[in-house]
This record gives C-alpha cells, sequence and structure tokens, in this order.
C-alpha cells in the first residue's frame, strides 16, 4: 500500500538521526572504557581492560556498586507495597472518582524533581520539619541527625519520586484484568483471597514487572537524591560517575563504570521483556 | 457487569490508600506551607506569615532569565523530537528495514535508561565535534531523548487509527504527501498534542541530560 519513496521518506531522517546522536555516542563511551588517562591529565588510547579491573578490584567502587544496588532494591520493593495496593483500590472500588483519584496520583509527577527533593530536605533536616515537630511534641529533645543525609533519606525520597512510576503500568494492567474471570472465580467458590492470588495477581504480573523495572532502573542511575539527602553515607554510583567526569578527571573510568550501568540496564530490559511476555494472555 | 463485582469498599484498604496519599502529598504541602514562613525553611510550628519569598522570587532577575532559557529550550526540543518522532513512529509502524528492531530499542531506550548516561555519551560526542557546551547542547540532548517519549505516544495513535481512510484517499488518487497532509495528520492530532505536552515538561525537570550538556548557561532546574 505504501510506495517505496515514502517509506524512504519516513524511515531515514529519524535512522538518521538516531544513528548519529544515540548509537554513536554510546559507542563512543564504550571506546573510552577501554582508554586511560596519562599522569598528564591526557586521555591516551591505549585499549585495555584496567578500567574494568579497577571497578572490581577497588573497594570503593564496588562497595559503593553493592549499595546502589541495595537502594535499588529497596525502592522498587517499597513503590511496589504503596503502588500496588492503591493501583488495586482504584482499578476495583473506586467507582465514581476513579478519573479524580487517578489525576491525583499523576499530579506529583507534575512537579519537579528537584523541588520534591529539597521538599524532604526541608522535612528531614537537623533543624526541619520532622525534628523540629518531635520536639515541639516533646518526644525528643534534640535533633535527631540521621534522618538527613543517610541511606535512609536516599530510600525514602525516591521511593516518594518512583512510587507514581511503579503505579501506572501495574493500574493499567489491574485495569485490563477481565472481570468476567473475576465473576467466575467467585461463582465457582473461591474466596477474595483465592480469586486474588490465582486470578488477578498472575494476570496483573505484567505491570508489576514493567513497575518495578521502572523503579530499579530509574533509582540505579540517580545522582541528584545522594547529592540532596544522601551525605557520604548515601553516595551511589551516579554521583562517583559524575565525580570522574568532574572533578576527578577519568573519564575513561567513568566511561566503564556508565557501560556496565548500560549492561545491566539492558539485561534487564531483556529478562523482564521475555517474562511479561511468558504472563501475558493473548 | 462491573457493577455487580464488589461495590463494597474494604475499609483496611481505603485506609492504606489514603496514606499513600497522604505521603505523596505531604512534602508537597510542607513546601507549599513553608514558602510562607516567616522564619524560612524549617522548624515547627511554622511562624510569620509572610509573603516575602515571593516577592523576591519575582524581582530575581537571574532566575527569570533562566526560566526563559528553560522555556526556549523546552519548545525547540518539542520541535525536534516531534519531527523526528513522528516519521519514527510511522516507519516502525509500516515499514520493513534491515535493523528495524534494533533501531526500535535505540530511539525507545532513553525512555528507561538513567538520563546520566545519555547525557555523558552525548557529552563525549559534542567535546568530540569540538563543539563548545551550550544551550545548543543542551537542546540537542533534550530532543535527542525525548524522540523516545513522542515515538511512543504517536505509534500508539497510529496502531488506534482506521487504514481504511487512508486507503481510500490513495485509491481515490491522492498522492503519499496529500494523503499524509488531509488524513493522517489530523487524524493524530490528539496524539501529537499530547505528545507535545508531555515532552515539554519532561524537559523543563530534565536535570541529568543537562548537567552534562549545559557548559555556563543555566536553565531552570539547576
Amino acid at each position: 500500500m505504501y510506495s517505496r519513496a515514502y517509506k524512504a521518506t519516513i524511515t531515514m531522517p529519524p535512522l538518521v538521526w538516531v544513528t548519529a546522536f544515540l548509537l554513536v555516542p554510546y559507542a563512543i563511551l564504550f571506546c573510552y572504557s577501554f582508554w586511560s588517562v596519562s599522569s598528564l591529565q591526557v586521555i591516551t588510547h591505549n585499549w585495555n581492560l584496567q578500567n574494568y579491573a579497577q571497578l572490581f578490584r577497588n573497594p570503593l567502587y564496588f562497595t559503593v556498586l553493592l549499595r546502589s544496588i541495595r537502594i535499588a532494591c529497596a525502592v522498587t520493593g517499597l513503590a511496589l507495597l504503596l503502588g500496588y495496593p492503591l493501583a488495586y483500590y482504584l482499578s476495583f472500588h473506586a467507582t465514581k472518582r476513579k478519573d479524580l483519584l487517578y489525576q491525583l496520583v499523576i499530579i506529583p509527577l507534575w512537579t519537579s524533581y528537584l523541588v520534591r527533593g529539597y521538599a524532604w530536605k526541608t522535612i528531614l533536616g537537623s533543624t526541619g520539619v520532622l525534628n523540629g515537630f518531635l520536639q515541639y511534641l516533646h518526644i525528643t529533645h534534640k535533633p535527631v541527625e540521621f534522618f538527613l543525609y543517610s541511606p535512609f533519606a536516599v530510600i525514602l525520597t525516591l521511593t516518594h519520586i518512583y512510587t507514581p512510576f511503579a503505579f501506572l503500568p501495574i493500574y493499567a494492567s489491574l485495569e485490563h484484568v477481565p472481570r468476567n474471570l473475576i465473576e467466575a472465580s467467585h461463582d465457582l467458590g473461591a474466596s477474595p483471597l483465592a480469586t486474588f492470588r490465582r486470578v488477578i495477581l498472575p494476570l496483573s504480573l505484567p505491570g508489576i514487572l514493567a513497575g518495578a523495572t521502572f523503579a530499579f532502573v530509574l533509582t540505579l542511575g540517580d545522582f541528584l537524591a545522594p547529592l540532596l539527602v544522601g551525605g557520604s553515607s548515601g553516595i551511589m554510583i551516579s554521583n562517583i560517575v559524575v565525580s570522574l567526569f568532574g572533578a576527578a578527571y577519568n573519564w575513561p573510568l567513568g566511561a566503564a563504570i556508565s557501560f556496565c550501568m548500560l549492561l545491566l540496564v539492558v539485561t534487564l530490559l531483556f529478562a523482564t521483556e521475555r517474562l511479561e511476555k511468558r504472563y501475558t494472555i493473548s | 457487569m462491573s457493577g455487580t463485582f464488589r461495590s463494597s469498599r474494604p475499609p483496611l484498604l481505603t485506609g492504606y490508600a489514603l496514606l499513600v496519599y497522604a505521603f505523596l502529598y505531604f512534602p508537597i504541602v510542607v513546601l507549599v506551607v513553608y514558602s510562607f514562613n516567616g522564619s524560612g525553611v524549617g522548624g515547627f510550628p511554622p511562624s510569620g506569615w509572610t509573603l516575602d519569598w515571593y516577592r523576591q522570587l519575582f524581582s530575581d532577575a537571574a532566575l527569570w532569565d533562566a526560566v526563559l532559557k528553560s522555556l526556549i529550550v523546552a519548545a525547540v526540543a518539542v520541535a525536534i523530537s516531534l519531527a523526528l518522532g513522528l516519521p519514527a513512529a510511522l516507519a516502525l509502524d509500516r515499514a520493513q528495514f534491515p535493523g528495524k528492531a534494533l533501531f526500535r530499542r535505540l530511539v525507545l531506550l532513553p525512555l528507561i535508561l538513567p538520563g546520566i548516561i545519555t547525557g555523558l555519551s552525548l557529552l563525549m560526542l559534542f567535546v568530540g565535534l569540538g563543539m563548545k557546551l551550550s544551550l545548543i547542547t543542551v537542546t540537542l540532548g533534550h530532543g535527542t531523548a525525548l524522540i523516545s517519549v513522542a515515538t511512543t505516544e504517536i505509534f500508539a495513535g497510529l496502531q488506534k487509527m482506521d487504514r481504511v481512510q487512508e486507503e481510500a484517499s490513495l485509491d481515490l488518487g491522492a498522492n503519499h504527501w496529500k494523503t499524509f497532509w488531509h488524513i493522517t495528520l489530523p487524524n493524530l492530532q490528539v496524539s501529537l498534542i499530547a505528545a507535545a505536552l508531555l515532552i515539554f515538561t519532561l524537559s523543563l525537570d530534565e536535570i541529568a541530560v543537562t548537567f552534562f550538556l549545559i557548559g555556563r548557561d543555566n536553565t531552570l532546574p539547576l
């Protein structure tokens, strides 16, 4: 139905652009990761695997990488714990005000990321709202310091930011659960819990996977929340990348860490895509 | 049918949902309340209501300069990503070419890949080309990263579109360009507007890509 000329016209411009501004840059990143910096701070093009070796040998990088993965797991778990029941409530129990309630989850997404980061800083700081409140009620007598500048603060802030991201695909998948299957399950005598466990939960698994992937990957790549509320004990892998590209000036090592993250994300995407296919009813 | 299905509201779940909403809105409410606070940020209870902060906000010239720059970057980023996202969505929908699967993954990758990786990959490209970092590099970065959003939205619109109209137009002798202009584009209007709004907002709030490509011109989130 469509001529060759038409197909060429729609294909070539985005293909050329994406190659130039995405494929080539990722390839450059890959090349950089094998280069090194000389003592005169010049990048030398002698190909070697030193950067990757350093990533796994240097305890600093490895500890931070593990911490980032732990934080990402915690945020993913919490986002699902908050997002799933909310999505379930909206999909099955919010009858009249469903659209309004849905919009209420979306609205925080329109608030700037940075603004929400600062808000948590205001709340958790030693002269912050939470400490002020606790002293006002005479629960504590001096500021609790560990609220801010800790992995806990990073997890809290990122859970707040990424819960809507986890909610969206879960809600979409719950909306697609055929209601007659649920009725059939009830009619056949299954308890509500059994219906949830054996009908609704398996059918919403693609949404859970998509939501978990979003929360995990976005948390893993985050460098602002650690900067704002993390302190030195809440540093994550992206902060190291940022410093390697800035003050520490070791682009090749930064590139190697970035490429590992890229690889991790792409692997995760492939894995969830395959799992989603397995659990999607056709 | 769905009406007969459990219209009752389990109180435990309702309460839980309320708590989640409270969690989502708590920081935003705190920030709004403390923006009127006389003694600056922090402390409890807030004391001395004032509009001083807002007066400072509106008289800060550097800040408004940054706002203007952000708006310009966002507008151009919308133009770039729609101009490339539209053909990309059309190509994914109706053209077959070698490397199509890779092309699809590549276009959509910035949607999920942490912005820091896309940002510094582009930084290496621009530095390699000898380009100076400026608002132009930021705009190119935003435009490129957000093609993913444009493509997803428009592709969804194309999936819902009825092909019959296009076929009829072509059968009746209109060429591809006319068909595109009179049939395809009007049918995609809603998707295009939705994509533009989304891209505009995402560009305003984009930090990671901006961080690496900005040089010395500051936009709003920074």
